[in-house]
């Protein structure tokens, strides 16, 4: 076998193989090294423009925490009380991540199927409306609430709304997705029967999706409470604003800190495992 | 016949029953949106609204005022844009619809309004309705000729007078009289009112002689641009830098931390039970402790900046990522690394040649991803930290002033998500094509 490929026809192969090879591992290696000195250079240049440096904060990065625990454990028999004053600003926090969560995924719902080829009502629009969805991705909440506490005043609403829009757009985009997976026959014999454009979306498309629909809602949710919590600290009401509260209390009460740490903690990872459970059921039971 | 009858009764009860779900889920979620609107005080809200401070911002943020002042004991006239001490106008050089003659100040407001400000008495002669006038005096107030009952965009008291028309405010008070003009745009966006460069345009700056004999017009005109005070284009370019720094240091490190914990908590890799569950509940924990808990625990330890930011996403996603790469590792195909395996490599060539290209589009396209959410997080930290466009934008909207500027940097926060939003989608579609 070796006779029928001398040497001499596999060298130029082989050199032109290992030339290759040299040539990805270069691409490579200097990819890496761009990427590595991107990253060292950026943290250089964050570190000093940070207020504390690096260094300096490293070691101060448990003294926090430990006074948190500290003055938790020391008032650690207010801590039921605690625990209970601050119930209503979770329930707040969480009713606000719920209401966005529904108004943004209704309006979620109808952009994408606005947006959907094959079943838009207006086929011309379909640009504009995803336009429109990009947008409202890209505003980041912080912006609208912050811009409608000043018109509206702080409360749980403008943190609702601005949520709300933010949701709209990002379901939006996920469920037109979902949507251009979607079966088209049913949509086609309902159509061949006479039904209108709101009964073929709502009886041939909407059975379809509503399994993925309803787990990429449960998503958004847990990442809206997480959202409703950061926006309570700029002053929309929640958790967010008690902790801010009670941090900027003369020195910060911490056992109150603890207490909101502690109902936030909790709130996030029940969310996280029941919604887990339920997309896990409601994926599989969709493939089934 | 019976068995029909049997099916049909089922089938009846069942559709009734599907009716019954078609219409209960609807009417819960109504029932809750109502007990949430009464929750959230939906109804105090009419009251609460300041839908004036609404009419003020929108006027804000798409033109601007110029404020003629006149300090009604010295006499001295000052014209100046939003009042501010940055945007005052040499009081040789006023703009040309405010004439001084002598002790006298005419102000055309344009379509026939014109006020005119003298030693004594003020005059402001609107267009189909006539001349008013006014006497400010430190004694008796404000005097005017205005009789009988006032139309409503007039107002008057003892010491206040205030006209309001749509070409734009006269105020007459004892110790001030002002008179603001609205234009349409962002002011001195470009060059403020001390560049020398003011007032001229593009082609004249670009053609034209030069204009200041110090510099060339480009440079001068670009420093003066970039270092406007007012605008502060490089200060606000830098905060945006700054904001996708926090976004880039983040994401990127979270994913550096969590690849080699992902092989400590992926099952293939790691058989011993008790450090693969000790490091998924690290992973949950660090996700459960929201970015806001880490941003504050952070910022106490680091102080505000964008080193803090960064470290914030790092840690909230290092538990995102983490899980995900595990998850990603679990579902690696075998035979590769066993093909690796079967060259004799030792464990890292097998880990470097047989799992790393097999997970890579999955880390990368995740960590892309996360770049664009995380420069909006970055936003909101910067908001929270101090550091970044989130920080200008709060200090913006908390003097409560500059709308303008609040627009101008909600437009800048958009593009600048939309392009991270475009480069990681670019990037994302070549690397996992290429891979």
């Amino acid at each position: 076998m070796a006779d029928s490929f001398p040497a001499s026809r596999t060298d130029p192969i082989r050199s032109r193989y290992l030339d290759l090879v040299r040539r990805r591992q270069l691409y490579s290696g200097l990819t890496l090294t761009i990427f590595a000195v991107l990253m060292a250079s950026g943290f250089g240049l964050a570190n000093d423009r940070n207020a504390g440096g690096f260094l300096d904060g490293i070691g101060n990065i448990f003294a926090f925490p430990a006074n948190v625990i500290e003055e938790a454990a020391a008032k650690i028999a207010d801590m039921p009380a605690n625990l209970l004053r601050f119930f209503p600003a979770l329930v707040e926090t969480v009713n606000i991540a719920a209401v966005s969560t529904l108004v943004g995924g209704t309006a979620g719902f109808a952009l994408a199927l606005l947006s959907t080829r094959g079943l838009a009502p207006w086929a011309l629009a379909i640009p504009l409306f995803r336009r429109a969805m990009d947008v409202m991705r890209a505003v980041p909440e912080i912006v609208i609430a912050l811009v409608l506490i000043y018109v509206l005043g702080g409360g749980p609403v403008p943190a609702m709304i601005a949520i709300a829009f933010h949701t709209a757009g990002a379901l939006g985009k996920l469920f037109s997705e979902v949507n251009e997976n979607a079966d088209l026959k049913p949509v086609e014999g309902l159509a061949s029967v006479g039904a209108g454009w709101a009964q073929r979306m709502w009886l041939g498309v909407v059975p379809q999706v509503a399994p993925n629909y309803l787990s990429y809602a449960l998503l958004r949710f847990e990442i809206n409470i997480r959202a409703s919590a950061i926006l309570g600290f700029v002053g929309a009401g929640g958790l967010g604003y008690e902790l801010k509260n009670a941090m900027s209390w003369g020195q910060g009460r911490f056992d109150q800190a603890a207490a909101i740490f502690l109902l936030l903690f909790a709130a996030i990872v029940v969310f996280d495992q029941v919604s887990s459970h339920v997309r896990d059921r409601l994926t599989k039971g969709a493939a089934a | 016949m019976s068995d029909t009858a049997l099916l049909k009764r089922g089938a009846v009860g069942l559709i009734g029953r599907k009716r019954l779900t078609a219409f209960a889920f609807p009417g819960l979620v109504l029932a809750y949106l109502a007990y949430v609107a009464i929750a959230f005080d939906v109804a105090g809200l009419a009251e609460r609204a300041r839908l004036d401070n609404g009419r003020t911002l929108l006027a804000d943020s798409y033109s601007y005022k110029t404020h003629v002042t006149r300090d009604n004991r010295s006499g001295e006239v000052t014209v100046a844009i939003e009042g501010e001490r940055k945007g005052t106008y040499a009081p040789d050089a006023p703009p040309d619809w405010v004439e001084r003659k002598g002790a006298r100040t005419e102000i055309d407001l344009g379509d026939g309004h014109l006020v005119s400000f003298g030693p004594e008495m003020v005059s402001y002669s609107v267009p189909g309705y006539g001349l008013i006038e006014a006497r400010p005096s430190p004694s008796a107030g404000v005097e005017t000729n205005l009789t009988g009952p006032l139309p409503d965009w007039i107002s008057l008291s003892r010491n206040r007078l205030a006209v309001t028309t749509e070409a734009g405010r006269l105020t007459v008070t004892r110790n001030r009289t002002e008179v603001f003009r609205y234009f349409v745009g962002w002011e001195l966006f470009f060059f403020t009112l001390d560049s020398p460069y003011h007032g001229h345009s593009a082609a004249s700056l670009l053609f034209g002689p030069q204009i200041d004999p110090d510099r060339s017009n480009l440079a001068g005109a670009w420093h003066d641009f970039w270092r406007n005070p007012m605008w502060r284009h490089a200060d606000v370019a830098w905060a945006l830098f700054e904001t996708v720094l926090m976004a880039f240091l983040g994401t990127m490190g979270a994913a550096l931390v969590a690849l080699p914990l992902a092989f400590l908590a992926a099952r293939n890799f790691t058989p011993v039970m008790a450090i693969r569950f000790g490091i998924r509940r690290v992973f949950d924990f660090v996700r459960g402790v929201d970015g806001l808990i880490w941003t504050i625990v952070l910022a106490r330890a680091f102080g505000p900046g964008p080193m803090t930011g960064a470290l914030a996403i790092l840690f909230t996603d290092s538990g995102t990522f983490g899980k995900m790469f595990s998850e990603a590792l679990e579902n690696v195909d075998r035979r590769q690394i066993e093909g690796v395996q079967s060259t004799g490599a030792p464990l890292l060539a097998r880990y470097r040649f047989g799992v790393i290209p097999q997970i890579t589009p999955v880390l990368l396209s995740q960590a892309l991803y996360y770049l664009e959410s995380n420069t909006r997080s970055a936003t909101v930290i910067g908001a929270i930290t101090g550091g970044g466009i989130g920080l200008l934008l709060t200090q913006a909207i908390i003097t409560q002033k500059d709308w303008e500027e609040v627009s101008y940097y909600i437009v800048l926060i958009v593009l600048m998500v939309s392009a991270m939003d475009w480069i990681s989608g670019i990037l994302r579609r070549r690397l996992i094509r290429g891979a």
